[in-house]
């Protein structure tokens, strides 16, 4: 097993250096010139020369990926086309708000899709079955913006519960109850956004469970419905779901830029989608450099979870 | 054929019929009626589809969903439980056909055993573990300390049935139900499996009733056999008599196609024949 | 379509064969309500130009009005007639599904054959290139892929295709793989036919079924990733409007006249779950042996 964590650690490399090659060469190719991201306007011809040499922007391509991705390990990112900002920083800033939205609400979702889709599964072609699973397919087809439109309507303007925009009130910074009021909202819309894929996909691994043959035999030695759930269905259910929520690295970063935006809520979304529309390369390929990164480190360790959690893999094959 | 009081079961008009593919029931046991002698062997031979593992089913009361099952009359040990069967359960334990698939495989042997030792025995959990390695150890398992520890993709073909039947020995039944208990097993491994079911019935006087469609597993281990076609029972009584004086003509047909002719059931030493794969 | 040979038992005991068959109808009457359903919606939209709708005529004096019967979905923010809006949107919407579909399958058709036809080494290099692709959110990968083109009808059925194609190309391979030992198969290279010859000759037909079925799974994803773009404001440009540039645009008025955000919105979600039924409804005929 160590020898598996071993050599899956080190496929992680090219990977990585693949993906920052790709970006790179966006980058590149992108219509604008990096000087531009270090001066301003005013300075002369030969500051930006000058500046071109001290930051190796005339040396060749190679030489130019090769700084590049020094800084990127370094953690600098370069600079922001339209603000002259420091990317990192900005990140930095902004991702621990997009955290604090994304985790709890994909947390609720799997915790809600688990349970829901457990009893789904377990009462095949019954009422409930079909109303849960008919809520996951209305769910799969609403846009999560659409949707939170009516929320921001029902709950914003008419009953005025919540407020609309932001992460929380002037001044207010840091009072966890104002934090909570602009929480629930987007909460609410990203939960909804995340639990119907999530509870099809419970719902499919209990069904494919009980259709297997150690099921028969439980009740063969008399389990109740309830005890093959929770004893067995249940566990092995979870064994792929936890390996999965590797995979959802990359969402709790990237994953509500639509509902972000919306709500004005002050994370990853707005500053990404800014930068799309006035076309600020540097930053627009820094968050898909970072998207990149983490599905290859998810993956990783997704891979590794189940290696170490799944009995038949981490023992082998009996004689 | 044997006096009325040493019949342990006794089924009269069982039908089973379950939902059809294309809508509509079809009907896999019509009208069965037969008799289980307490302390026997008894084999019920037939081919796929002949409705002999839903035989068993119906008898642990684990049809499919959608099944319905019917009853004229069903006597244990000469009690008339018709009525009660529906909550209550015989006194029976299954053995399942396919070793690897039939335990769960992320959880422990152990943890499989311990827990029906729990549920029918009624003791905790200390008590349960050391039951089942003694079960492990009567099924003649080395070191039934390893086993318990063990899931069950790292034991053989042969151990994994071993386990299994620890595990319905757990159950303390009286009547032992085989599913075709070595059809997937290595032909060496077989013949272990059927000589340790004889053992073990003959140490605590079980009854057992082994559902094959090998009619040499039947020569081999069974004192009577239970010949079945579409859902019914077209032949029964003791082995060596349906073997040499076959009554009905489709049991005449599965003797026929069968390569060697079966020998007198042996008593200790079974010979097992590879049987007819019809 | 799915037909099955139960009649609705309506005994009143709801025991289990009941609730089977009951199922069963009950999919194939969501799967009319879906076919229903689409073809009104598409039909209204292919016959627009044809009907009287006019969606270009402003009259700020008659602004914000909600649905009545002279404007069967009200008024837009410049006093347009909503419901000619939302039917034109509905051509746009649609439109860049299909083709972003076709696209889509086309290339991942392609990429499914070749990757389970040629087997080794291309076929595990492309494998983890879908993967990969596949676990990025689409939403990163769109929206930069849209910084890098300009906006407009054309870029977004392009970047939607280039990025929906992974789903159908694993189908694809899943069903090349085994259809590449079956005997036929064998036979025809045996005899020397070519290999691409027996691909499409072969291979495609069989995995017909399986293709429209993803092909459905691909309109859905292409509609939600269109409206997403297009409310984000990176997707169709005025003065073309899709039903989530609709969206987008009754953003701003939503306090005072929410139903121009609801009908849109409701309109992808119905035809979203339209979509998706039937894919739902022809994978269970296909995997009942009921389609080839």
């Amino acid at each position: 097993m160590a020898v598996y964590i071993l050599r899956r650690l080190l496929q992680v490399v090219p990977m990585l250096l693949l993906v920052t090659f790709v970006v790179f060469a966006l980058l590149h190719a992108a219509p604008y010139d990096v000087v531009d991201t270090i001066t301003t306007p005013q300075m002369s011809e030969e500051t930006k020369a000058a500046m071109r040499e001290r930051y190796g922007l005339d040396q060749p391509i190679v030489a130019q990926y090769g700084l590049w991705l020094v800084n990127v390990l370094q953690g600098d990112f370069g600079y922001s086309l339209a603000s002259r900002h420091s990317i990192a920083e900005e990140l930095a800033a902004r991702i621990p708000n997009t955290i604090m939205l994304v985790a709890p609400a994909y947390l609720a979702a799997l915790v809600l899709a688990v349970v829901l889709g457990l009893i789904a599964g377990s009462r095949r072609g019954t009422i409930i079955d079909k109303a849960i699973d008919g809520l996951a397919g209305i769910g799969i087809a609403t846009p999560s913006f659409w949707f939170a439109l009516l929320v921001i309507y029902v709950f914003g303007y008419q009953l005025r519960w919540f407020p609309i925009i932001g992460m929380h009130s002037v001044g207010k910074q840091g009072d966890p109850v104002d934090f909570l009021m602009h929480f629930v909202m987007p909460f609410l819309v990203l939960l909804v956004a995340f639990f119907p894929e999530l509870a099809r996909y419970v719902r499919s691994a209990t069904i494919s469970q009980f259709s297997q043959d150690y099921v028969l035999v439980q009740r063969g030695f008399g389990a109740s419905r309830r005890q093959v759930l929770t004893r067995h269905v249940g566990r092995n259910v979870m064994l792929p779901i936890i390996t999965q929520l590797g995979l959802a690295l990359p969402i709790l970063v990237t994953g509500a830029i639509v509902t972000e935006s919306i709500f004005g809520w002050p994370g990853i979304g707005p500053y990404f989608l800014t930068a799309t529309r006035s076309l600020d390369y540097p930053v627009v390929l820094a968050v898909l450099l970072l998207s990149a990164v983490l599905v290859i480190v998810g993956n990783l360790i997704a891979d590794i979870l189940y290696v170490v959690v799944d009995p038949r893999i981490r023992i082998g094959a009996g004689s | 054929m044997t006096a009325a009081d040493d019949v342990l079961l006794r089924v009269d008009g069982l039908e089973v019929d379950l939902p059809g593919r294309t809508g509509g029931r079809v009907k896999v046991l019509d009208d069965v009626s037969f008799e289980v002698p307490r302390g026997r062997v008894v084999g019920i031979v037939g081919e796929s589809g002949s409705g002999k593992t839903m035989l068993l089913r119906a008898l642990m009361g684990i049809l499919p969903d959608g099944a319905t099952r019917e009853w004229r009359r069903v006597l244990l040990s000469g009690e008339d439980v018709t009525a009660t069967l529906g909550r209550r359960r015989l006194p029976a334990a299954m053995v399942f056909q396919d070793p690897m698939t039939s335990f769960n495989p992320l959880v422990r042997i152990g943890a499989h055993l311990t827990e029906v030792a729990q549920r029918f025995q009624k003791v905790g959990r200390r008590q349960a573990t050391s039951l089942a390695r003694d079960a492990l150890a009567a099924v003649r398992i080395p070191d039934p300390d390893g086993v318990l520890s063990r899931y069950p993709h790292e034991l053989s073909g042969g151990m994994r049935q071993r386990a299994m039947i620890a595990m319905a020995l757990l159950a303390q039944p009286e009547l032992l139900l085989a599913d075709e208990p070595t059809t997937a097993l290595d032909a060496t491994i077989q013949a272990q499996i059927l000589a340790l079911l004889r053992t073990l019935q003959a140490e605590r006087s079980l009854t057992v009733l082994i559902v094959t469609h090998d009619l040499g597993v039947v020569a081999a281990v069974c004192d009577d056999v239970l010949v079945m076609k579409d859902g019914r029972i077209v032949e029964s009584g003791p082995v060596d008599r349906v073997f040499r004086e076959p009554q009905h003509p489709y049991t005449r047909e599965l003797l026929d196609a069968a390569p060697d002719a079966p020998a007198a059931p042996g008593a200790d030493a079974p010979a097992v024949e590879k049987g007819s794969e019809a | 379509m799915t037909t099955t040979g139960a009649t609705p038992n309506v005994a009143a005991a709801i025991d289990a064969t009941t609730l089977v068959h009951r199922t069963r109808s009950f999919r194939s009457v969501s799967a009319v309500l879906a076919i229903a359903f689409l073809v009104v919606v598409g039909g209204v939209a292919l016959l627009a130009p044809l009907l009287p709708l006019d969606p270009t005529t402003t009259d700020l004096a008659i602004r914000w009005q909600p649905p009545s019967a002279a404007h069967w979905f009200g008024t837009d923010e410049l006093g347009r007639d909503y419901f000619s809006r939302v039917v034109y949107g509905g051509r746009i919407s649609l439109t860049v599904g299909i083709l972003a579909m076709a696209a889509a399958t086309a290339i991942g058709v392609v990429v499914g054959l070749v990757a389970g036809y040629a087997g080794g080494r291309v076929d595990d290099a492309l494998m983890r290139f879908v993967d990969f692709l596949s676990s990025i959110p689409w939403m990163v990968l769109v929206i930069v892929a849209s910084v890098f083109l300009k906006p407009g009808l054309w870029t977004i059925i392009f970047v939607i295709a280039v990025f929906s194609w992974m789903a159908t190309a694993r189908l694809v391979r899943a069903e090349t793989l085994t259809l590449r030992e079956r005997a036929f198969v064998r036979y025809a290279q045996y005899i020397g036919v070519r290999r691409e010859l027996v691909m499409w000759r072969h291979v495609v037909p069989d995995a017909a079924p399986t293709i429209i079925v993803a092909a459905t799974a691909s309109i859905s994803t292409a509609i939600l990733t269109e409206s997403a773009l297009s409310f984000l404001g990176l997707g169709i440009q005025p003065p073309m409007a899709s039903w989530g540039s609709l969206l987008e645009t009754a953003q701003g008025s939503l306090q005072t006249a929410p139903y121009l955000a609801l009908i849109p919105g409701v309109l992808i979600l119905l035809t979203v779950l339209s979509f998706n039924v039937l894919g739902d409804a022809l994978r269970q005929s296909v995997s009942e042996g009921g389609a080839s």
